[in-house]
């Protein structure tokens, strides 16, 4: 993977934002990849978590948002509880998705579930889905 | 002995199997259960981001309750309910500045910094009643049963709410020895099912899930105990469909844990709602001769 | 908008031209805010004769005036606190340096449904309004309805698949829709609600037998010759025995019958 990184593409104050929300520095990251390694939604994402950690330290904004990595996230923390560098990346990941949501956008749209959907999952699943995806 | 209960809402309707057979067991244990009063749903995940608190006010409002009700612990049985109360009950306990502010918000309701514990149906039954006792009020031992506890994510992390440390299983273990099963170590049984995801993903293409299955079935695991709704639902419900879209090779049958309790207690098994779980998980238990052929 | 203005309140009070603007005499009269603007009005009216008083005049927004329609809610705050109050305006008597906004009409999703194709489970209701699921017990709901109806609680109930707590828990909702607008969740409470009230009535709470036999009886034409005469009389004659029918005793024994037992 070839990261561009140039004034235009880098946001500094993305890192702090990140920061901010998540209460995690992205910059201890060491690029291992334990996290990927551990992480059981990893074959379904367009950029491994430990790819989105690497984008995040350089503060490549655009490019995060158009990846599906965090949307793919489950918050199980097997990545959390291994990480050699102790950073919690579930919230890293919690606070790629709230940024996204927090400006009123939903990543999917619960009127648009199929009412069968609705009807067979259990609560758990609509209220969890409904908590990472929608705004 | 008494204890307070807090059920959940899919414990109501589709998981009704996973807490009739708990509430069922404890009865025929000498526990009675008291379900507490006027709870709302415990927001099923934790909130991860830092200055978001309003997440925090479901499980708290409930733990409010409790502790209005006079409980000192609260006993809880699925996993995401455990998982989300106790860690909102630590942020409580733990974090000043963060309780002040749900304190505040809350004006409707007395102030809360933690004073009730938040405890796992497994850990209750460990430490008040112990595998001993479990043991010898088993009726239908689960002989021949080669099972392996499940424990799926919100069980074990992160570590300051598990109910155990991560790679060690020893209280489903326990149980499930306790009942005469052949316990399976079992390799896969922290790994996650693919959780919420169900929600954005089509119908049995779950990797996650399938995964887990698949390393069940090389592991020689007749059957997966777990104590989660949503595991049951992405490992169990949606099972056939992942067998049909070849994502996994076989069928593996999946329990809640206090099935397999009331099950070997003798119950009536009515109050294990089979109905809800798959034809093939009947099918074992009957093959197994734990069950009565209906 | 809504800061105390002490300078405001000191000039000569300005007493409004509304249809009703003759005050009686002794009245006191207190500053009220209408859309951030302030008005003297007598301290004994309602919220909503108030505005009236005011000169305001309501073509939507009002209703029954008795506090059961649902149209009027309002939303205020008191002058110096950071606190929401919530009443209907036809029932919440004025208090000095309130600050008032209507909100009769608050948009909430309302899912169409046949109530006699989608059966009595829960999951029916779920399937209509997933958005439920978003709720997170925040409990801004309980706290801004008017009748004082457990909102919280009756969302909790339809979450955990109880229809008929949820139906008894919100049977006192108007319909006002201010639940709806303080939603984190943007859940139509109230809508919700009432799908678990008809869902309840059609398929939980047992059917009443003495209806289906009496309408029974209406549709075989029991009441045809008794309607078709009464239709054929004069007002006079209808005036007549309007006034000499026999009535039921205030305190009838049970099982009272009348003499005339044709039509029972």
């Amino acid at each position: 993977m070839t990261l561009t990184i140039t004034a235009q593409t880098q946001s500094i104050t993305s890192i702090e934002k990140l920061k901010e929300l998540s209460g995690e520095s992205v910059k201890l990251c060491m690029q291992c990849a334990t996290c990927t390694g551990m992480c059981p939604m990893a074959q379904e994402m367009d950029y491994s978590p430990r790819q989105v950690m690497h984008m995040a330290q350089f503060g490549l904004i655009d490019k995060l948002a158009g990846i599906n990595t965090y949307w793919k996230c489950a918050s199980c923390h097997a990545c959390s509880v291994k990480c050699p560098r102790g950073i919690d990346i579930a919230k890293v990941m919690e606070a790629l998705r709230q940024q996204v949501l927090r400006k009123s956008k939903n990543y999917i749209e619960p009127s648009r579930l199929s009412a069968e959907q609705v009807a067979e999952m259990p609560q758990i699943a609509l209220v969890a889905g409904f908590r990472k995806f929608t705004s | 002995m008494k204890i307070s209960y807090y059920p959940g809402c899919t414990l109501k309707t589709k998981a009704k199997n996973l807490d009739r057979a708990a509430i069922a067991s404890l009865t025929a244990l000498g526990v009675e259960v008291t379900e507490i009063d006027r709870w709302n749903c415990c927001g099923a995940v934790h909130s991860l981001t830092a200055d978001d608190l309003i997440h925090q006010v479901g499980p708290v409002r409930n733990l409010i309750r409790a502790k209005e009700q006079g409980a000192k612990k609260l006993v809880t049985l699925c996993s995401m309910c455990y998982n989300t109360l106790a860690r909102a009950n630590r942020i409580m306990k733990t974090d000043e500045v963060k309780r002040a502010t749900i304190n505040r918000f809350m004006t409707e309701e007395i102030d809360y910094a933690g004073e009730v514990e938040v405890v796992h149906f497994l850990t209750f039954l460990q430490e008040e009643i112990g595998w001993e006792a479990v043991k010898e009020k088993v009726k239908v031992p689960l002989t021949g049963l080669a099972v392996a506890p499940y424990y799926g994510c919100t069980l074990q992390r992160p570590a300051d709410v598990g109910i155990e440390p991560f790679g060690s299983y020893s209280l489903m273990t326990g149980l499930l020895e306790a009942l005469g099963a052949t316990v399976v170590p079992f390799n896969a049984a922290d790994k996650c099912c693919g959780s919420y995801q169900v929600l954005g993903s089509p119908a049995g293409e779950n990797s996650a899930g399938a995964a887990i299955l698949n390393l069940a079935a090389g592991a020689g695991i007749e059957a997966l105990a777990t104590s989660c709704p949503l595991c049951e639902y992405n490992l169990g419900k949606q099972q056939q469909l992942m067998l049909e879209k070849g994502r996994i090779a076989k069928n593996i049958p999946t329990y809640y844990f206090t099935q397999l309790l009331a099950v070997a207690l003798g119950l009536d098994s009515a109050v294990c709602h089979f109905e809800l779980n798959t034809r093939i998980s009947v099918d074992l238990l009957k093959d197994k001769n734990c069950l009565a052929a209906a | 908008m809504c800061e105390t203005n002490e300078k405001s309140s000191k000039k000569t009070p300005r007493v409004a031209t509304g249809d009703r603007a003759i005050l009686p005499e002794g009245a006191k009269t207190i500053p009220v805010y209408i859309m951030g603007k302030q008005y003297e009005v007598p301290e004994t009216l309602t919220i909503m004769k108030a505005m009236e008083f005011a000169g305001f005049k309501f073509l939507r927004g009002a209703g029954c005036r008795g506090g059961i329609c649902g149209a009027c809610p309002t939303v205020y705050r008191m002058a110096g606190d950071y606190k929401l109050h919530f009443g209907l305006a036809c029932q919440t008597v004025v208090e000095a340096n309130m600050y008032l906004a209507q909100i009769p009409f608050f948009p909430a999703n309302r899912a169409s449904y046949s109530i006699e194709e989608i059966g009595g489970l829960p999951e029916a209701i779920h399937a209509l309004y997933p958005e439920l699921f978003r709720c997170v017990a925040c409990n801004q709901c309980t706290k801004a309805c008017p009748m004082d109806v457990d909102v919280l609680g009756y969302i909790s109930a339809l979450k955990q698949g109880n229809i008929e707590k949820a139906a008894r828990l919100s049977f006192d909702c108007i319909q006002c829709g201010l639940c709806a607008s303080r939603c984190m969740g943007e859940i139509p409470q109230y809508h919700a609600a009432q799908l678990a009230r008809r869902v309840y009535g059609r398929y939980i709470l047992p059917h009443a037998e003495h209806l289906k036999a009496r309408v029974k009886d209406i549709e075989a034409g029991k009441y045809h010759t008794m309607l078709n005469d009464l239709s054929a009389m004069s007002k006079e004659e209808l005036e007549k025995i309007y006034v000499e029918r026999e009535r039921q005793p205030d305190f009838a024994e049970i099982g009272w019958q009348p003499k005339e037992t044709r039509y029972l």
